[in-house]
């Protein structure tokens, strides 16, 4: 009875370590069980660096990161609803406004989102609107000065549902 | 059958810089996605959404399949006088829309 009891004991043993191991294995190798997260295709597509998403627009003029303030949620549930506030710093005058807003997107199948045209007629360089994401990534707003120059801004919005995947 | 909206505050007075609200009816199909069949929808987003306010043109906005279906827009626009306020748009289809409201100034 008691030699019965030594062995149970003894084969619990060897499954803790077992268990122990195999949880130490997934957190140092994570791409052993990485392809789980793959094969739910939560992200679309690849990531883009700052300088392929922005030089297209830029050509090479004047880019600083300042005068940019983007509002969003740092997490979004759904891809495809995020809301989004640009907001420039710009007197809006004749001579010194902002042109043109940018919305950049590091992931989606289409880079640029949305271009808006301003003018000194605004008032205010302020624009709101509703974006799709395709998976959690670095969303960037660059505007356009009237004398040629850039600004830009970075943020990252975490997205748990992809726009890019049926819920089907 | 109303298929844009849009809104500012009651009271406008001359200099105001106001915000105005958009919201357009529209479905901007990626053409990623698919239907209940399986086969895939076809891209149909706006292409181009101006708005004019009189003859000045105050807002225009290219987007594309990032911008979410039933697209809405907020901007600001300084108030100088009464005017149309025009919003005009096109999409893929060909389809275009229009939608005119008066913008009062006091």
């Amino acid at each position: 009875m008691n030699s019965q009891h030594e062995v149970m004991k003894l084969e619990s043993r060897v499954r803790r370590t077992a268990l122990r191991s195999l949880l130490l294995a997934g957190f140092a190798m994570p791409w052993l069980f990485g392809r789980v997260v793959h094969a739910q295709r939560m992200n679309s597509g690849s990531l883009l660096s700052l300088n392929d998403m922005v030089q297209p627009i830029v050509k090479g003029a004047i880019l600083l990161n300042k005068d940019l303030q983007i509002e969003a949620p740092l997490l979004a549930d759904n891809g495809s609803l995020v809301p989004i506030q640009i907001q420039v710093q710009s007197p809006m005058s004749a001579q010194d406004h902002v042109t043109h807003i940018y919305l950049l997107s590091q992931r989606n199948p289409v880079t640029q989102m949305a271009v808006f045209q301003l003018g000194p007629w605004n008032g205010r360089a302020e624009v709101s609107t509703r974006v799709r994401l395709a998976g959690t990534q670095e969303v960037v707003a660059l505007a356009r000065l009237s004398n040629g120059e850039f600004r830009y801004k970075q943020m990252e919005i975490i997205v748990t549902e992809s726009a890019c995947v049926d819920a089907s | 059958m109303n298929i844009a909206r849009v809104q500012w505050p009651d009271k406008v007075r001359t200099g105001d810089v106001v915000k105005v609200r958009l919201l357009v009816q529209h479905p901007m199909e990626t053409g990623y996605l698919q239907d209940l069949t399986g086969k895939v929808v076809p891209r149909n987003i706006i292409q181009l959404l101006s708005c004019h306010l009189g003859n000045q043109e105050v807002f225009r906005i290219e987007p594309s399949s990032g911008i979410s279906a039933n697209p809405f827009f907020e901007f600001f626009v300084r108030a100088t006088m009464t005017a149309e306020f025009k919003v005009q748009w096109i999409d893929d289809k060909g389809v275009k829309g229009q939608h005119l409201q008066i913008f009062n100034v006091m």
